[in-house]
C-alpha cells in the first residue's frame, strides 16, 4: 500500500460526487415539507415497491455485510454462509408480519416501533425499553459502516498516520451529515438506487471474472482448504457446528427487522401491498450475498492472504481486507475504483437510515414522552436533524478512537438485545394477550441473560448451553428470546390478576387494509 | 382456495393455508446435517452451496406464489 492508486481514486471521487448531489437534490423529490417529522423521518410514506426494493435493501446489504461476509468466509470457512439461509427465512417473516405493523403505524401515525408498543400496550416504560434497546443495538452497526469506508479507503492507498489519513472519511462523514440534515430519508432512498446497481455490477463482475480467470468453481474450490470447506463435523454429546450454523440463521432473521432502521425503511413505503410484493422480490439480494460469501473463497483461492503487496492491508485490517485485495488483484484500476465506490456509498445509505431511524426514536419516544410533550411539527423535526447529526458524530469518534474490534463486538451484542423487542412487536402486532409489565420484566431477564452470556463467552455471540451431559452450542439471541417469552408467558396471568382492565390504542382492524 | 374457520379474506387479516408453503423453506435449510457434504457437485460446486443458493430462488418462488394466490384486490 505504498503508493496511492490514482485511477480508483479518481473513479472513486466522481462517483461520490454524483451521490453527493443526488442526496441533496433528493429533498425535491416526492416534494414534501421536510419540517414534519414524518416527511423528514419517513420520505412522506410515498415509496412505492420498486424504491422500496432499493430502500430496503439498501438498508439491508450494508457496506459491513459486503466486506465482512466474505472476510469471515475467508477466515473461517463455511460457517460464513449462514447468511444464505437467514435470509431465506426473513421473507416470509417480512411477508407475515410487517404489513400489520405497516398498517397499524400508518393508521396512528406512528414512526417508530417504540409508538407502537407505547399504543398498543400503554406502558412508557415498556416503550422506553424498546427505545433504548433500538439506539443502543444500532449505534455500533453505524460505527461499523464507517469501517467499511476506512478499509476501501485504505486499499487506494491512502495511508499513514495521525490526521491526514482520517481526512478522507471525515470528509465522507460531512458529505453524509449534510445530505441527511438536508433531505431526510429521501436522501438514502435515492443514492440506494446508484448504491445497488452499482453493487451488483461489481458482484457480478467478481463471480463472473475471477472464475474465468482460474478455471472454473471446481479449481477455486478445490483451493479451498477441505476444514473451511464444510461445517466441523460436531463431536459426541454435542451439537456442534450444526447448531450453531441454525441457531445463527433462525436468530438473525427474527432480529433483523425489528432494527430501528429496517422498521424505518419499511414504514416508508406506501401500502402494506408494497410490502408484501418487496417480501417476493427482495430474494434478489439474498442471491448476491450468496454470492459474496463464495467471494471470500475466491480470496483464498487466488491467495491474496500470502501475496507481499496485500501484507500491509491484511496487517491493518485483517480478514476485512480480503474483498479489496481480490479486487485490486482481479481487476482494472478503473473498475476497482467502481467496486470501492460501491462499497463505500454502501456504507453511507444504511448510515444515513439507521442515524436517521435512532433520531426517530430518541425525538419521539424520549423527548416528546418525557421532556417536552408538546412540540411543534416544526420543533419535531428540527429535533430529529439534530439527534441524527449527533448520533453519526458519536459514531465518527468512536471509530477514530476505539479499536476497531470493539465495534465488532458491541454490534454482534447489539443483536442479542434487539431480539429482546420480538415479544412486544412481532407478536405484540398479533395479539394483546401479553401483560405489559410481564413483558418488561421478560425483557429485562432476556436482556440480562442475554448481556452475561456474551461475556461468559469471551465476548462471543454463541453460548454452549449444557443440559444432562449434552452440549447445544448455539446463538445467545435465540436462546434469551426464548427465555424472555416464557418468563412473559408466566407471568402474564399473574400480573393480569393484579392489574385493571388492559389499555390499547389499536383496534384489530387497524392492522389490516 | 377456502379459508378454514373464517369468513376473513386474508386482506382482511385472516388466515391462509398457503401460509405452509413458508414452512417448506425453513424446513429446507434449517437442518444443516441434511446438506452438509460435498457431493453431489454442480459444475464444481459442493452440494452444501449450491443446495443454499437454489433454496434462495425457490423460496423467492415460493413466496411469489403466496402472494399471487392471496392477493384477492390492489391496494
Amino acid at each position: 500500500m505504498a503508493e496511492i492508486n490514482w485511477i480508483a481514486l479518481t473513479v472513486f471521487v466522481l462517483l461520490f460526487g454524483l451521490i453527493t448531489w443526488l442526496g441533496f437534490a433528493a429533498a425535491h423529490w416526492r416534494k414534501g415539507d421536510l419540517d414534519l417529522l414524518h416527511e423528514w423521518g419517513l420520505g412522506g410514506r410515498r415509496f412505492g415497491t420498486i424504491v422500496t426494493w432499493f430502500l430496503i435493501g439498501g438498508d439491508l446489504y450494508t457496506a459491513y455485510t459486503f466486506i465482512a461476509v466474505p472476510a469471515l468466509a475467508f477466515g473461517a470457512g463455511a460457517i460464513a454462509f449462514f447468511a444464505v439461509p437467514y435470509t431465506i427465512i426473513i421473507y416470509p417473516i417480512l411477508f407475515l408480519v410487517f404489513p400489520r405493523l405497516w398498517y397499524v403505524c400508518h393508521k396512528h401515525n406512528y414512526i417508530t416501533s417504540a409508538d407502537f408498543v407505547r399504543g398498543r400496550f400503554g406502558n412508557r416504560w415498556l416503550a422506553l425499553a424498546v427505545t433504548i434497546t433500538g439506539i443502543v443495538a444500532t449505534m455500533p452497526y453505524i460505527a461499523l459502516q464507517l469501517v467499511g469506508i476506512q478499509v476501501v479507503i485504505g486499499a487506494m492507498g491512502i495511508s499513514g498516520t495521525g490526521w491526514a489519513a482520517d481526512l478522507p472519511l471525515i470528509i465522507a462523514f460531512v458529505i453524509l451529515a449534510a445530505f441527511t440534515y438536508s433531505s431526510g430519508l429521501r436522501a438514502p432512498a435515492s443514492i440506494a438506487i446508484v448504491k445497488d446497481i452499482l453493487i451488483y455490477i461489481t458482484a457480478f463482475a467478481a463471480v463472473i471474472v475471477v472464475p474465468i480467470e482460474f478455471g472454473g468453481f471446481g479449481k477455486i474450490f478445490a483451493a479451498v482448504p477441505p476444514a473451511k470447506l464444510l461445517l466441523a463435523v460436531p463431536g459426541p454429546n454435542t451439537t456442534g457446528s450444526y447448531s450453531i450454523y441454525a441457531t445463527l440463521a433462525l436468530g438473525s432473521a427474527l432480529a433483523l427487522f425489528l432494527y430501528p432502521h429496517s422498521v424505518t425503511g419499511i414504514l416508508s413505503a406506501s401500502s402494506g401491498h408494497a410490502i408484501r410484493r418487496n417480501a417476493a422480490m427482495l430474494p434478489g439480494y439474498s442471491f448476491m450475498l450468496g454470492l459474496l460469501a463464495l467471494v471470500g473463497f475466491f480470496a483464498i483461492a487466488i491467495g491474496v492472504g500470502t501475496a507481499p503487496e496485500y501484507a500491509a492491508g491484511f496487517k491493518q485490517f485483517g480478514n476485512n481486507f480480503a474483498v479489496p485485495a481480490l479486487f485490486l488483484h482481479s481487476f482494472p484500476s478503473w473498475f476497482v475504483g467502481i467496486a470501492f465506490a460501491a462499497i463505500g456509498i454502501g456504507a453511507l445509505v444504511p448510515a444515513a437510515i439507521m442515524s436517521i431511524a435512532a433520531a426517530n426514536l430518541y425525538t419521539r419516544n424520549i423527548h416528546r414522552e418525557f421532556i417536552n410533550k408538546n412540540p411543534t411539527d416544526k420543533q419535531e423535526a428540527q429535533m430529529a436533524k439534530w439527534v441524527s447529526l449527533i448520533v453519526k458524530l458519536g459514531a465518527l469518534i468512536f471509530i477514530l478512537l476505539v479499536p476497531t474490534q470493539y465495534a465488532i463486538y458491541l454490534q454482534l451484542l447489539g443483536g442479542i438485545l434487539i431480539i429482546q423487542t420480538l415479544p412486544s412487536v412481532l407478536i405484540g402486532v398479533y395479539t394483546r394477550w401479553f401483560n405489559d409489565w410481564a413483558l418488561l420484566v421478560g425483557w429485562a431477564v432476556g436482556t440480562g441473560v442475554g448481556v452475561w452470556m456474551f461475556n461468559a463467552a469471551n465476548w462471543a455471540p454463541n453460548y454452549p448451553v449444557a443440559i444432562a451431559g449434552y452440549t447445544f452450542p448455539g446463538y445467545a439471541a435465540l436462546y434469551t428470546v426464548v427465555l424472555n417469552l416464557i418468563v412473559a408467558i408466566v407471568l402474564t396471568p399473574l400480573f393480569n390478576a393484579m392489574s385493571g382492565k388492559p389499555v390499547d390504542a389499536t383496534v384489530a382492524s387497524d392492522y389490516h387494509g | 382456495m377456502s379459508e378454514p374457520n373464517t369468513t376473513r379474506s386474508v386482506q382482511q387479516g385472516g388466515w391462509s393455508w398457503w401460509y405452509l408453503l413458508f414452512l417448506v423453506q425453513w424446513a429446507a435449510v434449517l437442518w444443516p446435517p441434511f446438506y452438509n457434504k460435498l457431493e453431489p457437485s454442480w459444475l464444481g460446486v459442493p452440494f452444501f452451496y449450491w443446495y443454499q443458493m437454489l433454496w434462495v430462488v425457490v423460496g423467492a418462488v415460493l413466496t411469489a406464489a403466496v402472494y399471487f394466490a392471496t392477493d384477492h384486490h390492489h391496494t
